[in-house]
Order: C-alpha cells, then sequence, then structure tokens
C-alpha cells in the first residue's frame, strides 16, 4: 500500500496508507459514527464533495455488494449508480472480507470508480478536532500520483444539480396506483423503495423541474447534498405548491427535502459546526413522549424560530435541541431532518411512509 | 417527573453466592440497581446472602439481609419490612425464579407488592418455552423448531419435515442424555433408539450448527420507546453456550441490512411482550443468508448486559432500574456525557472482545469440550482499536500463562482435525497450531464453522510473529513491523520470544530491552476514551483504554502525583473472585475520600471496580507488567496499591519496585520474603516459629527419603503439572509413584514441594491489618472442616466457636512477630494448623485474602478501609472492638458449582473447587450454620438420608449426627461399611448397595428414583474399587439435583443443626440490626 496523507486546511497533517484509488481528492471532512453500512454511506448522493471519516474503527470487513444487480430498475443494494463520496478515511481497513453477499473488497470497488481512500489514521483524533473546530474542507495526498487536487469551496457548488437526474422517470407504473412525484436532489434508492413496496407509482424528476402542473396525488422532496441555499429553483416550486390556498394534496420531505420545504415556508437555515452523521441519532416527536433513533447525514438545520404562521416543529433533537422536522398545522404536509428509509441504520421510523401513502387516500 | 410517589420502600433480590452462570455481574447490577433508587431518595432492602459483595456494604443499601434467595425467607422480610416495591431483575434467574414463585403463591398480592420493572406475567412468557414460541409466532417471528415425538417412527417423518441435520434432545433426560446431531436417517434411527431407553419422549430440533450467534440488549421504557443499547457476535458459531463463546462487540461480519433487521426484531419482541427494563434477545443468523431464528430472550439483566454495560458506558442496570420506577428514557441522561439524552444507542470507536475463563483442570474427570451448558467460571473483556490487539490482550487477561494468540507455549495437540472439529477450552490455541501447520484460512473454516473474517485475522497475527522472526534480532527489527505488531496487539514478551531473544538473555530483560527499543522509536500507546458517542460529544468521562491504534491521547495529565493506582483481580477463577472486587472497591473509596485521585486498572467485565462511576480514572486494561508500567508512566502517580486485588498485582510487586515505581504499604522484599518458600522458612525459623516439614526435591530417591523422615500422608505440590489437579495428598507410596508418574515431571528443572500433611488437624485463619510492623486489626477465624480442605472451599466461623483460648493466644503472639519481622505495613492474612494447642504456619500472604470483606462485615470494622489509611501514611488508632463483643456469629459457606460439570467428581481436597461463597449471621453457630448452608442450596431433607461415612474415625465423627436423625424420624439408609457400623451402634438403618454389588436396593437407583433427600458421602482416598463406587453415588446425587455433603464434619454440623433447629425459627434480622 501507498503512503497517503490527509491534510486539513488548519494544517494538520496524518499519515496513513492508500487503500482506495491512487490519487488526490480534496473535499468537506465530516464524520459519520455509524458501525455498519460503508457500501450505503458511499453511495448516498447527500455525500457528494465529501470525504467521510468512519469513526468506526474496522471497515471493509463484509466487502461490498454487487452493485449491478437491480430489482425493478433500481440497483438492489447500493443507494446509487455509485460511490458519490469523494473519499474515505478510516481507521483500520479490513483487508479480508467475508460476506454470503460480498462480490469485491471495499478497496477494490474504490479502485473500479476512482475514489481514494485511506487507512490507519487516528480517526477519534480527527473527529475530535473536527468536533471543535467544525468542519473544515482537507484532502488525501497519495504518494507518488503527481498534481495537488483542486481546493473545493463546499458551500458554494451547487452539488445538488451535480447529482440530480437529467431526465422524468417513472417507477411501478400502473394505472389503480397513486402517483406521486419525488423531487429529485439527490435521493436514496431507499426512498425510492419504501415508496414503491408501499404499491404507489413514483414519477422521479429533476431538483429543479416545475412538478406543479402535473397530475399526481402526493409530493415528495428527497434529500441531497451541499448547501440548500443553492437550490432557489427547488424552492421557488414547492413554494408555488404550499402557497395555493386550496392546495390539499400530501407532500413530504426528507433531509434536504426538510431544508427546502421550510425555506419554502419562509424559515432560515444555518450549517451546524460539525453536523449530524450517524445512527444513533435521538428524536422526540413534539409535544408527546415518542422518541425514535434515526439514521442522519446532515450539515445543515432549519431555525425552527423562524417558521412562519401555520407551521410547527414536528420532531426536534434530544442531544442538541436543533430542529428535525416540521409539519403545517392544518394541512397533510411534513418533513423530516433525519432518513426515515434507514439504509444504512435503524429502521423505527419508516411509519412516517406508511403515513405518506394512506394519507394518499 | 413519573416517578410513582406511592413507592417508598422497595425490596431488590440479589442472586446469592457466585456460581457458574451467575456470577459476579449480579453485583454490578444489583449495586447500580440500589444506587438509582437511592438517588430518587427511595429507603432500600437487600436480601442477598453473598457478603463478599460490593452490594451487601455499608451504605449500598439500608436493610441488608444476609439470608437465602428462596420465597420462604424473602416472605418473612416482606412481612417485617413491608415494602411497596419490589424488583426481580437484577439478581439474575435466582431472583427472577423466587420472584415467579412468590407471585404464584400469591405472596405478592397478599403484602400489594408492585413488581417494578417487566411484570411477571412477561417474564412467565419467555420463561415458558411454548408460551414464547406461541408469543413469538403472533408477530411474525421465526424460533426454533422442534417436535415432541414418542417413538421412532414419528421422529423420523419430523426430521424428514424439518430437514436434516437436526438435534435429538431426549425429554426429562439430565445432563443431555441421549441427545446429539443427526445428519441422516441412519444417524437418526440409531441415536433415537438410545434416546428412547432413557425417555419416553424425544424432541426433534432443527439443526442450526455453524449458524452465527449474536444478541441484542434491548432498553424499553413504560412509554414503549426501545432503544437497543449494544449488539454482539459470538466468534463461536451456535452450538456452544454463549457464556462458552469469545463474544466481540459491535459485531463485525453483519451487512446494515442484517444489523438493523435483528435489531427491529428484537424491538418488536421487547415491545411484544412488555418488558419494562432491559432484556436480550438471541438469535441464530444464517450464514449464507438473511435467514434467523430467535433463541432466546432473558427478561432480566445478564451476563451479556454486564458485558454490553462494560462495553459502550451504557449503564444498563441503572437506567433499568429508573425505568422500573416510571421514568421514560427521555427523562434521564446519558450519564457519560451528562449533557446528552439516555434515549440513544451508543456508537462505539473501538472494539471489545469478551474471553471465558475455565478452570476444568481443576476438577477430576470433568469433561472438555465445550457445549451448549456454561462451564467458565470467569470472563475478561479486552478493548483495542483493531480486532487483533482485542483479541491478544484478552488471551492474555485470562491468566492462565498465555501470552497472546502467539508466542505461548507449545500446545500438544495430536489430533488438530478433531480438535479443531469439537472444540474444548483450548481451542483458539489449537487454530494457531493448525496455522503453524499450514492449515488454510478455508480447512479451518471447515472444521470450526467460525467465520472466515475472524480466522483472517487471527492469521495476520501468526503471519506478523513469523516476520519477527525473521526481523534479524531487535536492532535490525525495522519500526514499521515493530508499529505494526503493536497495533496487532502484540506485547514486549511476544516480540522478545518472536525475535528470538530468549536464546541471549532472560526474558524479563529482553522485554525491557524491547521496551527501552520502541520507546526510542516513539511506539508507546495512547489512551482513549469510552464516551457513548465515538467523539461526537464531548465528554468528561474517566473510562479508559490503552492503545496503539492512535496517537493522540485523550487525556491531558496532572503529572501532580495525586492519583493512587489501585490494581484490580482480573478474570473472576477460582480461588480469586468477587471478595477482591470489594476489597479494590473499598480501597477506591477511601483514595478518594482522603483527596487523592483514585484509580483502577483491572478488566473484568462482571465486577464493581470496573464500574467508572467507582473511580476518578478507570483503565479497562490489562494487568500486565508491560501495560501498569505503561499506565504508570502516563499517570506519574503518587504509588500504587497492590495488596487488594489478590495474587495479581501481588507477583506484579517485586517486578514494579525493581523499576522504581513508589508501591504503597508493606515492601516489595517483604512481599518477596513472604512469598519465596526458602526465604519464609528460614525467617520462621529465625524467629522461633512451626510449619509443616516441607522440602523442594528434585528425583524420586529424594522424595522418598522425605517421605521416610516425615511419613505419610504427604502434600506434594509439583511445579509443572502436565494433567489433573496441581496439588495431591498421598496417603501411600503408591498413591505417591501413581500421582508423581502420571501427574507431574519431577527434574532439575521442575522441582516438587513435598509437605508433611497433618491429619485431624484444625484450620484457623488471620486476617489482619498492620502498621510498620505493628498489628491494628484483627480476626482469628475457624474452619468447620479439618485441614485437607482448602481454605477456599472450607466453611468458616467467625468469632471461633471451639478454638482453646491458649490457641488463640499463640496464634496472636505468632502473628504479631510475623509482622513484626516482616515490618507490615497494609492487610495480610496467616493460615495456621492447630492440633492439640501445637500451632503451624502453613502459609503467609502479605495483601488481602478472600476472607475479608467476611471477617469486616461481621466484625463491622472496614479492613480495608484501615489498610489503605496506613498505606497513604494516614494516622488509624486501634478500633476499641474485639471479637468478644460479639454476640451473634458468621458463618461462610462455600457453593459449588458441579451440576454444570459434567462428569467431574464433587469432592473436595487440597485444590480449591468451589466457585462461589455465602456468609450469614446468627444468634449462635447453629443458627449461622444452617443459614448459611441453605443459602448455598443444601435442603433440610424431608425423610430419607442416605450415608457412606468413609473411614473409622469419620464414621464416628457422623455417629452422634446419625443418631439425631433417627431421633427425628428420618430413615437412614447406608452402604455396607456404615451399615454395620450403625448397626452396631445400636442406630436402625437400611443397607443399601454400592454399584458393584450384588443385591438390592441400589444406592444409584434410590437416587435416580428420588426416593433419598440428602446424601453424605465421605471418600475414603484408598482403593480404585471404593473410589469408582463412591463417585457414581456422589455425581448421581449432583445429577438428581440430591443435596450432598462429603466432608463427615460439616455433614455433622448440618445435621445437628437442622434437627435442633427448625428453619422457620431462625430470627429474621437485617446486617444492621445485629
Amino acid at each position: 500500500m501507498k503512503k497517503a496523507t490527509l491534510i486539513l486546511d488548519d494544517g494538520t497533517r496524518m499519515e496513513g496508507e492508500s487503500f482506495g484509488y491512487d490519487g488526490n481528492v480534496a473535499g468537506e471532512v465530516v464524520f459519520n459514527t455509524a458501525m455498519t453500512g460503508y457500501p450505503e454511506s458511499l453511495t448516498d448522493p447527500s455525500y457528494a464533495g465529501q470525504l467521510m471519516t468512519l469513526t468506526y474503527p474496522l471497515v471493509g470487513n463484509y466487502g461490498v455488494p454487487s452493485t449491478d444487480d437491480e430489482e425493478g430498475g433500481i440497483a438492489k443494494f447500493m443507494e446509487s449508480d455509485r460511490i458519490y463520496a469523494s473519499g474515505i478515511i478510516v481507521g483500520d481497513y479490513s483487508e479480508q472480507f467475508s460476506h454470503w453477499n460480498a462480490k469485491e473488497s471495499l478497496s477494490d470497488w474504490l479502485k473500479r470508480e476512482k475514489v481514494p481512500g485511506i487507512t490507519g489514521i487516528d480517526t477519534r483524533y480527527l473527529t475530535q478536532i473536527l468536533r471543535e473546530h467544525g468542519v473544515m474542507t482537507g484532502k488525501i495526498i497519495v504518494e507518488g500520483t503527481g498534481l495537488e487536487p483542486e481546493p473545493i469551496d463546499y458551500n458554494s457548488i451547487n452539488y445538488v444539480d451535480e447529482v440530480s437526474t437529467k431526465e422524468v422517470k417513472t417507477y411501478g407504473a400502473g394505472e389503480d396506483k397513486k402517483k406521486v412525484v419525488l423531487v429529485d436532489c439527490g435521493a436514496k434508492n431507499n426512498i425510492l423503495r419504501c415508496l414503491l413496496n408501499r404499491g404507489v407509482e413514483v414519477t422521479v424528476v429533476p431538483w429543479n423541474y416545475d412538478f406543479n402542473g402535473m397530475q399526481f396525488d402526493g409530493l415528495f422532496i428527497s434529500n441531497g447534498p451541499g448547501n440548500p441555499e443553492q437550490c432557489v429553483a427547488a424552492v421557488e416550486n414547492i413554494r408555488k405548491f404550499i402557497s395555493n390556498p386550496d392546495e390539499t394534496r400530501p407532500l413530504m420531505g426528507i433531509c434536504m427535502g426538510n431544508q427546502l420545504l421550510a425555506k419554502a415556508a419562509g424559515a432560515g437555515i444555518y450549517k451546524l459546526k460539525y453536523g449530524h452523521r450517524s445512527h444513533n441519532q435521538p428524536v422526540r416527536m413534539e409535544g408527546t413522549n415518542r422518541c425514535f433513533i434515526t439514521s442522519q447525514n446532515h450539515g445543515f438545520a432549519v431555525d425552527p424560530s423562524t417558521l412562519s404562521e401555520g407551521w410547527e416543529p414536528y420532531f426536534t433533537n434530544m442531544n442538541d435541541g436543533s430542529n428535525e422536522g416540521i409539519r403545517h398545522k392544518s394541512k397533510p404536509w411534513y418533513s423530516s431532518q433525519f432518513h426515515p428509509e434507514a439504509s444504512g441504520g435503524p429502521v423505527d421510523t419508516e411509519f412516517l411512509f406508511d403515513d405518506f401513502v394512506n394519507l394518499l387516500g | 417527573m413519573n416517578n410513582d410517589e406511592t413507592i417508598k420502600k422497595v425490596l431488590v433480590l440479589g442472586s446469592g453466592a457466585l456460581k457458574i452462570g451467575e456470577a459476579g455481574e449480579f453485583d454490578y447490577s444489583g449495586s447500580q440497581a440500589l444506587k438509582a433508587l437511592r438517588e430518587e431518595g427511595i429507603e432500600t432492602v437487600l436480601i442477598n446472602p453473598n457478603i463478599a459483595t460490593v452490594q451487601t456494604s455499608e451504605g449500598v443499601a439500608d436493610h441488608i439481609y444476609f439470608l437465602p434467595v428462596t420465597p420462604d425467607f424473602v416472605e418473612k422480610v416482606i412481612a417485617r419490612e413491608r415494602p411497596q416495591g419490589i424488583m426481580l431483575a437484577f439478581g439474575g434467574q435466582t431472583a427472577l425464579n423466587c420472584g415467579v414463585e412468590l407471585f404464584h403463591k400469591g405472596v405478592l398480592d397478599k403484602y400489594n407488592l408492585k413488581v417494578l420493572g417487566t411484570p411477571v406475567q412477561s417474564i412467565i412468557d419467555t420463561e415458558d418455552r411454548e408460551i414464547f414460541v406461541d408469543k413469538l409466532n403472533e408477530i411474525d417471528v421465526k424460533t426454533i423448531d422442534s417436535v415432541a415425538c414418542d417413538n421412532k417412527e414419528d421422529a423420523l417423518k419430523a426430521a424428514e419435515q424439518l430437514g436434516y441435520p437436526v438435534i435429538l434432545r431426549a425429554a426429562y433426560a439430565l445432563g443431555g442424555l441421549g441427545s446429539g446431531f443427526c445428519d441422516n436417517s441412519e444417524q437418526l434411527v440409531k441415536l433415537a433408539e438410545k434416546a428412547f431407553s432413557f425417555s419416553p419422549q424425544v424432541l426433534v430440533e432443527k439443526s442450526l450448527k455453524g449458524w452465527k450467534e449474536v444478541e441484542y440488549e434491548v432498553v424499553r421504557d413504560s412509554f414503549d420507546n426501545c432503544i437497543t443499547v449494544c449488539n454482539m457476535e459470538n466468534f463461536d458459531p451456535l452450538g456452544i453456550h454463549t457464556g462458552e463463546s469469545i463474544v466481540v462487540a459491535p459485531s463485525q461480519t453483519l451487512s446494515n441490512s442484517e444489523y438493523h433487521k435483528l435489531r427491529e426484531l428484537s424491538i418488536r419482541i421487547a415491545r411484544h411482550i412488555g418488558i419494562v427494563g432491559e432484556c436480550n434477545v438471541q438469535f441464530a443468523l444464517c450464514p449464507d443468508s438473511e435467514d434467523y431464528r430467535v433463541i432466546e430472550v432473558n427478561a432480566r439483566l445478564s451476563r451479556s448486559s454486564a458485558l454490553a454495560s462494560k462495553a459502550t458506558g451504557y449503564p444498563l442496570a441503572f437506567v433499568a432500574a429508573k425505568l422500573g420506577l416510571g421514568y421514560g428514557l427521555f427523562d434521564l441522561k446519558n450519564s457519560v456525557t451528562k449533557t446528552t439524552t439516555a434515549f440513544f444507542e451508543p456508537a462505539l470507536d473501538y472494539c471489545v472482545c469478551k474471553i471465558p475463563r475455565w478452570d476444568l483442570g481443576k476438577f477430576h474427570g470433568v469433561n472438555r469440550e465445550l457445549e451448549s451448558s456454561m462451564k467458565s467460571v470467569g470472563e475478561v473483556m479486552a478493548i483495542g482499536r483493531t480486532f487483533e490487539e482485542a483479541i491478544q490482550k484478552g488471551l492474555r487477561m485470562i491468566g492462565q500463562g498465555m501470552h497472546g494468540f502467539v508466542e505461548n507455549k507449545e500446545l500438544e495437540i495430536e489430533d488438530i482435525d478433531g480438535a479443531l472439529h469439537a472444540p474444548t477450552d483450548k481451542r483458539i490455541f489449537v487454530i494457531e497450531k493448525a496455522f503453524d501447520n499450514g492449515y488454510t484460512v478455508d480447512q479451518i473454516h471447515d472444521l470450526t464453522k467460525i467465520d472466515r473474517w475472524f480466522l483472517e485475522k487471527l492469521k495476520g497475527i501468526h503471519e506478523t510473529a513469523r516476520e519477527l522472526k525473521n526481523a534479524g534480532g531487535l536492532e535490525a527489527l525495522p519500526s514499521k513491523l515493530l508499529r505494526k505488531a503493536k497495533k496487532q496487539g502484540f506485547s514486549d514478551f511476544q516480540v522478545a520470544r518472536a525475535i528470538g531473544m530468549e536464546n541471549e538473555m532472560d526474558i524479563e530483560k529482553a522485554c525491557l530491552k524491547v521496551r527501552d527499543r520502541r520507546k526510542a522509536l516513539g511506539i508507546v500507546p495512547c489512551v482513549k476514551q469510552i464516551d457513548t458517542l465515538a467523539g461526537e460529544f464531548p465528554a468528561a468521562t474517566n473510562y479508559l483504554y490503552l492503545t496503539y491504534g492512535g496517537n493522540h491521547n485523550d487525556i491531558a495529565y496532572e503529572h501532580d502525583h495525586k492519583s493512587v493506582v489501585v490494581l484490580g483481580s482480573g478474570a473472576y477463577r477460582i480461588g480469586s473472585s468477587v471478595e477482591f472486587d470489594w476489597c479494590g472497591v473499598q480501597a477506591l473509596e477511601t483514595i478518594r475520600k482522603e483527596g487523592y485521585r483514585s484509580v483502577m486498572v483491572n478488566y473484568n467485565p462482571e465486577t464493581v471496580s470496573t464500574d467508572y462511576d467507582i473511580c476518578d480514572r478507570l483503565y479497562f486494561d490489562e494487568l500486565t507488567f508491560e501495560r501498569v508500567l505503561d499506565i504508570i508512566d502516563l499517570e506519574t502517580p503518587h504509588g500504587v496499591v497492590v495488596s487488594t486485588g489478590g495474587q495479581i498485582p501481588n507477583n506484579l510487586a517485586l517486578k514494579l519496585d525493581e523499576q522504581g515505581v513508589n508501591l504503597l504499604g508493606t515492601s516489595a522484599q517483604s512481599i518477596d520474603n513472604a512469598e519465596d518458600r526458602e526465604k519464609f522458612s528460614a525467617m520462621l525459623g529465625r524467629i522461633g516459629v512451626d510449619q509443616p516439614e516441607w522440602s523442594a526435591l528434585t528425583s524420586m530417591d529424594d522424595i522418598n527419603k522425605f517421605v521416610e523422615k516425615v511419613g505419610f500422608p504427604v502434600l506434594v505440590r509439583p511445579s509443572y503439572v502436565l494433567s489433573g489437579a496441581a496439588m495431591n495428598v498421598c496417603y501411600d507410596r503408591e498413591q505417591l509413584e501413581t500421582f508423581l508418574k502420571l501427574a507431574a515431571n519431577v527434574s532439575k528443572r521442575h522441582p516438587v514441594v513435598v509437605s508433611q500433611f497433618l491429619e485431624h488437624a484444625k484450620e484457623v485463619e488471620m486476617d489482619a491489618v498492620a502498621q510498620n510492623g505493628e498489628i491494628i486489626a484483627y480476626a482469628i477465624s475457624e474452619h468447620v472442616e479439618f485441614a485437607g480442605v482448602h481454605s477456599g472451599d472450607a466453611t468458616i466461623q467467625f468469632p471461633p466457636q471451639k478454638l482453646y483460648v491458649e490457641t488463640a493466644r499463640r496464634i496472636k503472639k505468632i502473628s504479631k512477630k510475623i509482622a513484626k519481622q516482616l515490618n507490615i505495613s497494609g492487610p495480610f492474612n496467616i493460615q495456621f494448623l492447630a492440633r492439640d494447642n501445637d500451632i503451624k504456619v502453613i502459609e503467609c500472604n502479605l495483601r488481602a485474602s478472600r476472607s475479608f470483606p467476611f471477617v469486616s462485615k461481621v466484625l463491622k470494622i472496614n479492613f480495608i478501609e484501615l489498610a489503605t489509611r496506613i498505606m497513604l501514611g494516614l494516622p488509624v488508632s486501634k478500633p476499641d472492638k474485639s471479637v468478644f463483643d460479639l454476640d451473634y456469629v458468621g458463618v461462610k459457606a462455600s457453593q459449588f458449582s458441579f451440576n454444570r460439570l459434567q462428569k467431574a467428581d464433587p469432592k473436595l481436597g487440597v485444590d480449591m473447587v468451589s466457585t462461589g461463597e455465602v456468609g450469614c449471621l446468627g444468634e449462635d453457630a447453629r443458627a449461622a450454620l444452617l443459614t448459611s448452608m441453605l443459602s448455598v442450596g443444601q435442603r433440610v431433607p424431608k425423610k430419607r438420608v442416605l450415608l457412606s461415612t468413609g473411614n473409622g474415625k469419620q464414621k464416628a465423627d457422623m455417629l452422634a449426627a446419625a443418631k439425631l436423625l433417627r431421633q427425628k424420624g428420618y430413615e437412614l439408609y447406608a452402604t455396607d461399611g456404615t451399615s454395620r457400623h450403625l448397626t452396631e451402634n445400636g442406630i436402625e438403618n437400611t443397607r443399601v448397595y454400592w454399584p458393584d454389588e450384588e443385591g438390592t436396593p441400589k444406592a444409584v437407583d434410590m437416587l435416580d428414583n428420588h426416593e433419598i433427600d440428602f446424601v453424605v458421602n465421605v471418600p475414603r482416598n484408598h482403593s480404585a474399587k471404593e473410589v469408582t463406587n463412591g463417585y457414581r453415588i456422589r455425581r448421581t446425587a449432583i445429577d438428581r439435583n440430591i443435596p450432598l455433603i462429603t466432608n463427615a464434619r460439616l455433614a455433622s454440623a448440618f445435621i445437628k443443626a437442622f434437627c435442633t433447629l427448625n428453619p422457620d425459627d431462625i430470627e429474621i434480622k437485617s446486617w444492621q440490626e445485629f
């Protein structure tokens, strides 16, 4: 394995070894405390532009399942068509893997998809640096691979535009089925699976597509990467939908979808110091004793104090009090900052999909 | 708050004596529950006869009863204390079963007692197999299919239907008689024929041998909020009891989808059953798909939950107790971060490895194969940032002379394939042996079904050892390779041995050279916190471990020399368990109270001393010389306490002293003078104190000469043991020769220590604390059994009841002399033999002994607190209380676990075999003895007693007791000699026949038919015939769950106690009231 170095913008250098693609890359360095689910995380489009640090040190143990297997036009085991994270940073990459469903090693997959990976890093220390300093950009430099990577300005790039579909496509088509429009800001496949499994037809549209003229029974806004301020067109389209006083069709949003819905409803968004990326985030449903463990991956949050008339917080994070979802006081419109579709992570909040489909009538 | 205001007083049931399957973990969970209750201002009542526990200490519970955890006694305490609530989940199966019985008897209703936590009905739902399966079917959760069959044809049909392989279990048969695996119909027919000879019914069960075993710890509050605190994966596949398996946390080979599928099922189950508090769900997971089965659910705190608490930092028992009081998880805080909520699931950024500790070598005839029942007596938990680091640490921690996965003493295995296929306690080392013999991972996987991922990791360790071997010596060793080895958990010892340094120098010197070299290269471990959230939130946690998987310390050290490091006692094993945990905790509390920073080093997940609340800093790490020095390098402490953790820290004293470490209390030199047999003897000679004659001998000739001088019997202690027990008493030449030939290797390098063995001598213990050679406090206690029964197995009474005043005076005098000579400052223990008024010293330990908690609690003087103050150099005054002030008696009795150890001979000898103990108080010796015997599972017999009482002297000892039994109307059954002896003395009895005798009734048949309620069988030590006959009776009694006593003096005392005192008349008094 080649020597590799992780260099943070504050000058911190950490030596390790390259176990992925031998190339250099820059990105926003974030940490994720989940203990399983690296194939799901790597293919989650929300990680676009980021170098993902895994705090659980042993990575690669169960290899990588087939990236080609499909079911109903969707990759069977992955959250999208490719790896979206720019790089991966781990403590102790496991060169040998063992699993009945594995087709290749994590290393081979990273190489195939030209994504750098670095192992041998004190990821706990790195996490502490990010926690204290806040997220920052950094780069992975693999020895003997030439050019410095282009520096990036994470917040000013429209990652959603990079990852969103370019065409309108329908899944699970059926005459008698309820029709859902899914605005793809970088949707994970499991959102699609969760909807299709509940017997609805889903039409996926690009992030900036104006769906207001379409025939549908419910609207769904997906997760996505980067800074929500970049998604002006999407916010405009959602605003159009919710400002129609006669509009009663249900709407649900996830993650970026929560932020875009909040913006459309007039609320402000801010960047968290180091985000929530894990499978163990506790949230409480407002006004109840119902609590849920959720899967999360976000760096921005909704400021609930800025919510406009008619809206209220739906869920709140029990650790830091940040907003975890909003809902309309009278209309069937709600969203969550966390990922009820999980994959990876706990499936405790999948009932939000049941609610949505039930609301379709 | 949701706290139920009507609850003012709560009864907590403990688990009693430590036994296989139910050990120290319940001291930890009970202590946590009591802490949670006290925090709420609730008055607490605890019933637990285990006097050595932390939970039965002053200040932990308000009212402590050293009584058996049985419905009768518990009801009496309830009637007396009138609590409003009861907690059943913190005292293992003992407390749970007792709770269910109280429920069925209507006691809970009668006293309007509310069960706090999981309701009794839910407990019953998980305990009754049929209800359990139905319950899980209701929520579409799969359990292991099993069909009950009454004949061979049905069994065949069932097997076809389930699909081979299947397991056949004979219903109602003990010890797995007639059970086994069948791969095809041919095997099934064969086995079914055998099984139906034992039992009218056979269960055919789908075999999941080779499936992965995975567990989840689930917490649920009364608002239906659920979390899983931890999942754990067994290294050993299904078929080996989880208590016998190496276990890792979190799971290593499960994908996200598998992990969360099982997690969701666990929560679904906890909700459906209605758990309030904590439960554990065990799964079998198919290694080739996502298919699964639920194995079982434990609706209480368990060994796994204690492990999960330690593995994650999430205090499961504490939280479960709060939930039992009606709190929601959202009401509680994460006790590590103190700012975030208790409703969360810990994220680990390290890997944890639990390894069981067995002591099978101590048991004659025991079956060493690991199976679906538990035999291990303790466990360790190792933490690392690689799997290799964790498992190598763990293999050192189990303390059986192993240095990790590699570089151990050569293991002699004839049939590697067989040893891999049918695992024993040595299996992991057989894997190493297999690698050494060129086996591939696939071959080993086929034989063991251990997941290839684990095997690949082990192979990596093996390969690194090879690289080290080829490195060409310490100087030439590349820094990169050394760092890799350390990251993989190699100790300096392993490195030194691998690179062949042993050939050139003493291994200890070599280890220090490796240490110097790597420190010069900057290869040192760093200290990391266990913070429950993988660094996501700042945590002021003091829960620490050391690792080479990182380069940054989480702790900023003060270097103010205010730390005092206490070395713990390691894995529970026969001879060292909860009593040293109590000692360690008392030392920590005193250190803290006196304004020092208390620092603990220990690695036993079952203990209270490894609860991070108990000290200012906890290093959950090894107690090796290397690691202790690493910690001392970091802490730069004021000093180190080596005298409260049993033998492990005691053995480190001299080496630490040589490195300039400040040992608090008695000097290392004095410790060595007491430990070294020659030096100790010389000293005793100097001060005119007698001891049994002994000699270290290196040839058979010398041994014979020595024996001629002192006469038989002799106690023989080989320094190198081949098989079986390490020590033995030999009564004649033939026995001596057989023993030495079979068990030991006598040579210049391996001398044998032979000592004179005194029969019919009393054994007396002196537990004391001294300051600068002057005794400050002491306790003299007396064994009920004569010498020859290990002090750890003996029944001990304190204050002594039958000791001459003169004997006591002499013992005091000798102890004073020894304390002065060794200039003792701290705790110590001396064992004496007394016959008439002739006193001999057997052994002296300059550390706390097993009986310290017992005498401290009976006397109500905390010996360890006193000793710790002395070690800290603080003034102490002699307590103004003596044993003459006590108007009550304490009796400590031993708990045996022979029922778990198939085929082991349940007799006592010079090697210790008990797994735990209790200590009970009484108005007189009789009451205390009866209570303590009932606490270790003895029962007052109903009607029939079987006696076979050994040789002439022992028979005579028993005569009065036999007479008493008759007077009380018991029917006596006796074997040949005993029967004659009884008849000669006019005691009516029925003769029964030995297994190899013609005639009926046969003793063994009567036991099989449960026609006997109590067995006294005193082994005679002699002929092979007697040994086999006696063995069969003893073993059958154990297998049929019939109380057995094998010592004449103890049997007499017990019989006298229950014949003259009705258990109903035992006065119910709390410790505080004595």
